[in-house]
Order: structure tokens, then C-alpha cells, then sequence
């Protein structure tokens, strides 16, 4: 009767022993680390045999330390960008047609507009006919195509905006830009498991374990570290001087009562730049040193031959580094940035113009940083919290079950060490909060058996033999077990999905504790019951 | 001999006094949500937006000295709490700092958090910040909704779930003591003022997943014992079912305080709020599966023939493996 047939019995022990070895590796935490980042990098591995999973639990930020930002990426101002960029083309369409629409005027615009005056309001309709014929097509949501901008008419003023499908295009480029530039630059400053994801439309979520603050992160992610070339018109101490048309007032970084008048359009641009790298000048001060690709150095030779004795600017995210008199022509294709640096500086500008420049601005939500210490002093408390814990409850299960609460607290083990098996596998990551679900579910996992061996006793008063007892006890728990498990599943998958951050760690760690301990009070724990009992046959059962 | 918590046979009458046990639970429930409504919550900055930085020093923290000298930063609502616990070394002395969002700033501050670690930096030279965390007032407004619909949804899928495997009047039942296990958690954080973040949302979902879990067990009893015994009262029916289960609930409930109260004391200042949550909500739990969800379900009665499938109450879930 109370049986359990050969090969259940063999996937019960095989699922046990495979879950335990998948959690070996955390055992040996720092050996199978720097195991596995010596094999990333190709190195000759050792450490840590090589037939042996090697993955991990991963340890979340407020264990480890390291910092947490969420920015958001400010779409609209390529928008703004794409339309600056469209007005040539547009003033030279709408030139041809001066004899009848009049003067052509760009105007301030709100963003994401190019407004333009025309002179001559009763022919708006053929301004707008002229510009609309510039319109490409783009892919739309619902599968047509439609143009790639929208022109209307408001008074004098003739509007140009992006279309929606166009501007859900431009978004969907812009996020990928700006995810690719945040991966190089983290890369480049050469950090360990860094975690970039989109979140949202217009969310980018960056976490990098081991760093020791936010604001070294937002340094080398927050500046679109957009670098032109310009010719310098003039100088000025007035910040809100005219300018010109075409015209640009730029402040100078190193001097706050110096303005430069450039020319809006650069000589050339960071985009043509092949490598940058930290350097000195001859005066021994840090400096940043470039390389221009062909076309880049073909510019700068061109215009600095042209223009020896005029003074040029460098300009970084619209501030005037430095403005130089060109003396030579530089024609080699390279050149050197100087400027107020210091070393840590010019090092962090290399990096940021060799990994490129952002297409839009980054707005930050949310900074975390986590000190290393506080991590290490939480995974050292949630430690003994946890063995603490467990060992009270295998106490206390031993006292009031017997022989029957060793079985279950042998399933305890083998639950939490499941439990660690299935985090590894799927490369979970552990918060403290996670750490706090596996005490939970430590506390909870007995649950179940607490469910059979009650169900058991109870039996024993009426059925005929301890091991028809057994029988009814396990049969009769079940749906008690199985409703039990699944509601608080539930919670831990809605707390899943809807949880942000820890809370999702916390959630995983709850649900796959209640899989793993469901499987154990009813696989393990039963196992064991049924082999003991096949060894001893008593004839009467104390639970 | 073994340990045991309860008495192989109980039969204490747990209707005996239900309009005093209702009574209580009702009025907690008004307490609480009295003083939500007076004092409120002790927002943490996940949902109010701001900074909190965490500040460690061997020399002994003078609140009233760091007051002093962030004043002068006009930083508005400025907090500073010293932290004690077990586990610090006798050296270390922790304060908690917590600076309200700056008006007009979508996004998080930085200038302000290295102002004020400059500032400190002067009272207390070896000071360091272990961690420092801001959230801007765009993304805490998101965090509250997500966080209230992660509670409400949770209680309708399983109002689902039970409706499903049970009947209405059991969904009912068990909702009531959710709902109930939910507003006392919330009261006792506002009433103790206890910080009140995002991990207190998760604590509020396991605790609806625990006591869940306790009222389940009472109910499937209870159903299991409706059709064992067809002459018996609800109300008998439904002690001797709570009787039965009861030493179950008892220990269930003593193996995860124990866990809990492990982690309470040695598991470190960090989550103790979590863990507090927790404690209180499977005490809470435990007692309204037995005196708000089996209270609820006597009153609202319960259709008594399970053995004939019935097309208008029951369903085809309800008997799954049972």
C-alpha cells in the first residue's frame, strides 16, 4: 500500500541531486567568480573544475554595493534636432516659389516645430503644397505608409512637425542610440557586469555593481558629450548679446564672464573622430589627444589652411573648452584638446568621445548607491539571521514530530539548497529582500509538512495501521497544500510583475520557494517516510 | 514525548463571543484607518520623492550638532534619525538622513547631496556615506500607483482563485480577513510612524499570501467537513473544522516567527521595518483566519450539499484533486 514505485522514486533523488549540484558553485563563491571572469576574458582557467555548472546567484546591489540610476532619455529634443537640420532644405523649396508666396522667415519655434513667416499669407496653401512634397515616406503603426512630417498652416506661420509614426521611429532609434553610447561608456571605463536595460518608452535603467557612488556613474553618462569644431565670429561679456543670424553665443568653460560668437555650423564634429585618448601638452598639463577619420581630417586640413591667424573654437556640450589661434595648418588628421582639466578630467573626456556623443539628453529619476561595507555587513547579518532561524526551526520541528521531523527537516535542507539550485540556473539575482524571502520561506516550507503529519495524527485515531495512516495523511492534505501554495503563489507572481527593483528578488525568491518546498513536503519528505517505514515496519506510529 | 503547542483535542467555541472578536477587529480596523487619515504614513522616499543618505562615523552622532549645521543649506524638510542596532561594532554610529524632493525638480538633485556631505564633512571629519538614495517626484508617484494596484489586483485574483475552488461566501470570507490583515498592517505603520517604502509593499503581498494561506487550510477543512458531517450546524461545523486545524495553524505560525524574529534581531537595521511588517502580519493573519474569515463565512452561510454537483453554485474547479 504504501509504495512508491522504482523510477519516481530515481526522479525524486535524480531532481534533488541535480538542483544541490547546480548550488554547489555558491559555496565556493569567490573561487567560481573569478573563475568565470577569467573564462569571459578567455583566460587559461583554473580554480574551479571545468565539468561543473559555474553559475552563480547573482548579488543585487544593496549586497554587494555599487550604484543604481534611472534616467530618462528626453525624446522631444530630437525631434527639435531633426527639424534644424530639415529647415536648408526647406528654405531652399520654398525660395524657388518667392515670386509667389513672398519672404521666408524662420522663426522661434516651440519644440518640436519649425515655424517659418512667409510674406505672403493668401498663397499659405502653396507654401504648405511646396514643403509637404519634401515628405518621405515612413512605415506607420497600422502597416500603411505615411509621410514623415506634418505641415500646417496657423496664421503667417507655416508649421512643420514630425508625424507620429515618424516621431515613434525617431524614438525607437534614439533609445537604441542612447542604450549603445551607455553600454560603450560604461564598458570603456572598464566596470564588471553592468546592467543596462530600456525601461519603458523612455526609461533607461543602468546599475553597475562595485562602484563607489552615483555621481561617478551620472559623470560618465549624464553629458551628451556632443564636440564640435566652430569658427569664432567674436567675443563678448554680455550673455544675452545678439549674436547674428546663423550665429551662436557660447559660453566659455574656464572663464564665467566670457562669451564666444560662433558660427552655428561646426567645422567638424566629434561624430568623425576615430580615437581620443588622455595625454599632457608641452606644458605638462592633462589634455586629450585625437584622431579624425579621413573625411574629418580632410575638413580640418582645409579649414585650417584657409584660416591661419583666426582664432577656432572647440566646443563640448555648448561650452567653449577652448579657443585656439590656429598657427600651422594641421593637416596630419589629429590634434590635441587643451583646457582647465585635470588628469581624471581628460581621462573621462577621452572616454566619453571615443565611445561618442548621446543623441539626446539624459533626465535622472532615481540614484542609488550602496556602499560595498553596508552590503557586506547585510549579507553577513542576513547569514546568521538565516542560520539562526533555521536552526530553530529544525529544533523545534525535531521536538514536536520525532523521527518524522528529522524527515522534514532533511527536506528543509535539501529545499533551501533546491532553492539556491534554481536561482543559480536561471542567474537570479538575490536583493535583500530576497534574503528575507528565504527565511520566510524556511519558516513556510515546513508548512506543508506541518499540513501532512497533523493530517497523519489525526488519522491514527481512526484508520486501520500506521501505514494506512500515512496514506490518508498525505492523500487528505493535498488539497490543502495544493490551495494553500497556489494563493501565495499568486501573490508572488503579481508581486512579480507589478514590483520594481528588490521587490522583483524578493518575489523570485518567494515563488521559487514555495515551488521547492511544495515538491519536497511532497516528494522528499514522503520518500523518506516510506523508506523508513519499509526498513522498520512498526506496528505502531507515534507523529 | 513530544512538544506540544496545543492539546491533541481542543474544543474551544470560536463563535462563543464573535460579536466581541468581530467587534475588536472592527474597531482596529477603524483605529487604523483613523489614524492613516490623521497622522498618515511615515512615507519613505520611494513614494515621496527625496533623498535619504546614510551616514556613518566613529565618533558618536550629535543630531542636534548636524541639524545646526544643515540649516543654513535651506534644504526644507530635513530628517535625522540615529540608528542603533545589535550588530553595529562599538565604533560605528549610524544616522539616517532624509532630505525632502526640492521643489521644482523632476529629477533628482545631486548638488544638494554633495553640498550636504561637504557640510558634514566639517562636523564630523572620518564621516562616511555608506549609501545615498534619491528618487525624483516622478518616479514616486509612479511607484505609489504601481503599489497600490499590485495590492488591489492581488486581492481580486485571489478573490478569483477561492471563488473558483470554493464558493462565493468562502472568497468572501477570505477577502474580508485579507482586507482586514492589510488596514491593521498600514494602521500600525502609521500609528508606530515606522517608514514606509517600497519593501513594505512586498511585506503587505506576502503577508495576503500568508494569511491566505491560513484561511485556505481552515476552509478546505471546512468543506471537507460539510459533506462528512450533513446534519451538523455551520457554526459546529465550523468550530470543529478550526479545532482540527488548529494545531497545524499554531505551528505553521511558530516556524515562521521564529524565522522572522531571527531575522527581526541579528538581521540588521536595513530590513528590520520589513521584517517588523511581516512578524505583524502573520500575527494578525493567523487570528483573522480563524475570527474574521470563519465569522464572516457564518454569517453569509454556506450551501451545505457538496456531494450532488449543483449547476448554479458550485463549478468544475471546485474538485479538482480534493
Amino acid at each position: 500500500m504504501l509504495h512508491i514505485e522504482g523510477w519516481k522514486r530515481v526522479v525524486i533523488w535524480a531532481t534533488c541531486a541535480l538542483g544541490l549540484l547546480f548550488a554547489l558553485p555558491n559555496g565556493f563563491y569567490g573561487q567560481v567568480e573569478s573563475y568565470n571572469d577569467a573564462q569571459e576574458v578567455g583566460e587559461e582557467v583554473t580554480g574551479w573544475p571545468s565539468f561543473l555548472p559555474s553559475g552563480l546567484v547573482n548579488l543585487g546591489l544593496d549586497l554587494r554595493g555599487g550604484a543604481h540610476l534611472l534616467g530618462e532619455v528626453k525624446l522631444e529634443e530630437v525631434y527639435t534636432t531633426r527639424l534644424a537640420g530639415f529647415w536648408p532644405e526647406v528654405r531652399n523649396a520654398l525660395r524657388k516659389e518667392r515670386a509667389t508666396i513672398g519672404a521666408i522667415r524662420q522663426q522661434e519655434g516651440g519644440a518640436g516645430e519649425l515655424v517659418v513667416r512667409i510674406g505672403n499669407p493668401e498663397k499659405m496653401d502653396r507654401a504648405v503644397d511646396v514643403v509637404q512634397t519634401l515628405a518621405r515616406p515612413v512605415a506607420s503603426l497600422t502597416g500603411g505608409m505615411t509621410d514623415d512630417i506634418v505641415v500646417t498652416a496657423f496664421g503667417n506661420n507655416l508649421i512643420v512637425s514630425l508625424s507620429e509614426a515618424e516621431q515613434l521611429a525617431t524614438d525607437q532609434r534614439t533609445m537604441a542610440q542612447s542604450l549603445e553610447i551607455i553600454r560603450r561608456r560604461v564598458d570603456e571605463a572598464g566596470t564588471r557586469e553592468p546592467t543596462i536595460q530600456r525601461q519603458g518608452n523612455d526609461r533607461i535603467l543602468i546599475q553597475v555593481p562595485g562602484l563607489g557612488s552615483a555621481q561617478e556613474l551620472k559623470d560618465l553618462i549624464g553629458v551628451p558629450a556632443l564636440l564640435t569644431f566652430q569658427t569664432v565670429v567674436g567675443r563678448s561679456n554680455n550673455p544675452n548679446g545678439a549674436s547674428g543670424v546663423g550665429n551662436e553665443l557660447l559660453p566659455a568653460a574656464d572663464n564665467p564672464d566670457l562669451y564666444y560668437i560662433l558660427d552655428r555650423t561646426p567645422v567638424v564634429t566629434g561624430e568623425e573622430l576615430t580615437d581620443a585618448q588622455p595625454s599632457f601638452d608641452q606644458n605638462g598639463r592633462p589634455a586629450v589627444n585625437f584622431r579624425f577619420n579621413t573625411s574629418g581630417a580632410r575638413k580640418f586640413g582645409q579649414y585650417t589652411t584657409d584660416h591661419v591667424g583666426d582664432p577656432f573654437a572647440i566646443v563640448l556640450d555648448d561650452e567653449v573648452i577652448s579657443a585656439p589661434v590656429i598657427e600651422v595648418p594641421i593637416t596630419g588628421g589629429s590634434g590635441i584638446i587643451t583646457g582647465n582639466f585635470d588628469v581624471a578630467e581628460s581621462t573621462r573626456l577621452a572616454t566619453l568621445l571615443r565611445a561618442g556623443s548621446l543623441p539626446a539628453s539624459l533626465e535622472f529619476l532615481e540614484e542609488r548607491t550602496v556602499g560595498p561595507e553596508l552590503g557586506q555587513d547585510s549579507i553577513d547579518a542576513g547569514k546568521i539571521a538565516c542560520l539562526v532561524g533555521f536552526a530553530a526551526v529544525l529544533i523545534f520541528m525535531f521536538l514536536s514530530y520525532g523521527t518524522f521531523g528529522i524527515f522534514a527537516n532533511i527536506a528543509l535542507l535539501i529545499n533551501v539548497g533546491l532553492m539556491f539550485g534554481l536561482l543559480s540556473m536561471i542567474g537570479a539575482t538575490l536583493t535583500l529582500p530576497g534574503v528575507a524571502g528565504i527565511v520566510l520561506t524556511i519558516g513556510m516550507a515546513v508548512d506543508a509538512n506541518v499540513l501532512v503529519f497533523e493530517r497523519i495524527r489525526e488519522e491514527l485515531k481512526t484508520a486501520k495501521g500506521p501505514a494506512r495512516a500515512i496514506e490518508l495523511g498525505y492523500e487528505k492534505a493535498l488539497s490543502a497544500i495544493v490551495d494553500a501554495n497556489i494563493t501565495t503563489f499568486l501573490t508572488a507572481a503579481i508581486l512579480f510583475i507589478m514590483g520594481a527593483g528588490p521587490v522583483k528578488g524578493f518575489a523570485v525568491t518567494l515563488g521559487l520557494g514555495i515551488i521547492t518546498s511544495v515538491f519536497t513536503a511532497i516528494f522528499v519528505t514522503r520518500a523518506l517516510v516510506v523508506i523508513w517505514f519499509e526498513r522498520r515496519k512498526p506496528k505502531t506510529l507515534e507523529v | 514525548m513530544r512538544l506540544r503547542l496545543v492539546k491533541q483535542q481542543t474544543a474551544f467555541d470560536f463563535f462563543e463571543k464573535w460579536k466581541f472578536w468581530l467587534g475588536l477587529s472592527a474597531l482596529l480596523v477603524v483605529l487604523s484607518i483613523a489614524s492613516t487619515v490623521t497622522q498618515g504614513l511615515n512615507f519613505g522616499i520611494d513614494f515621496k520623492g527625496g533623498t535619504t543618505i546614510r551616514a556613518e562615523s566613529s565618533t558618536p552622532i550629535n543630531v542636534a550638532a548636524y541639524r545646526q549645521a544643515i540649516e543654513p543649506l535651506a534644504l526644507g524638510d530635513v530628517s535625522i534619525a540615529e540608528v542603533f542596532d545589535p550588530s553595529f561594532r562599538d565604533d560605528q554610529h549610524v544616522a539616517q538622513i532624509r532630505i525632502q524632493a526640492q521643489d521644482g525638480q523632476e529629477a533628482v538633485a545631486s548638488d544638494v547631496v554633495a553640498q550636504l556631505e561637504t557640510t558634514l564633512r566639517n562636523i564630523a571629519p572620518d564621516i562616511r556615506f555608506p549609501s545615498v538614495e534619491s528618487v525624483g517626484p516622478k518616479v514616486s508617484g509612479e511607484l505609489i500607483k504601481s503599489a497600490v494596484l499590485a495590492v488591489v489586483i492581488a486581492i481580486a485574483v485571489v478573490l478569483i482563485y477561492i471563488w473558483l475552488r470554493f464558493e462565493w461566501q468562502f472568497a468572501l470570507g477570505a477577502v474580508g480577513a485579507l482586507v482586514h490583515d492589510v488596514i491593521l498592517t498600514i494602521g500600525i505603520f502609521s500609528a508606530l510612524q515606522i517608514k514606509f517604502d517600497l519593501a513594505i509593499i512586498a511585506a503587505l503581498l506576502t503577508i495576503v499570501g500568508y494569511s491566505l494561506n491560513d484561511t485556505v487550510v481552515v476552509f478546505d477543512r471546512v468543506r471537507e467537513n460539510l459533506r462528512r458531517y450533513k446534519k451538523k450546524d455551520l457554526s459546529e461545523v465550523l468550530n470543529l473544522s478550526i479545532n482540527e486545524t488548529l494545531s497545524r495553524t499554531v505551528m505553521t505560525s511558530v516556524t515562521t516567527l521564529l524565522a522572522l524574529i531571527s531575522l527581526f534581531v541579528l538581521g540588521g537595521d536595513v530590513i528590520r521595518g520589513f521584517v517588523f511588517a511581516m512578524i505583524w502580519g502573520v500575527m494578525v493573519g493567523t487570528y483573522s483566519s480563524v475570527f474574521v474569515a470563519s465569522s464572516t463565512l457564518l454569517r453569509l452561510g454556506v450551501k451545505r450539499d457538496w456531494s450532488k454537483p449543483s449547476n448554479t453554485d458550485g463549478n468544475q474547479f471546485a474538485n479538482l484533486d480534493a
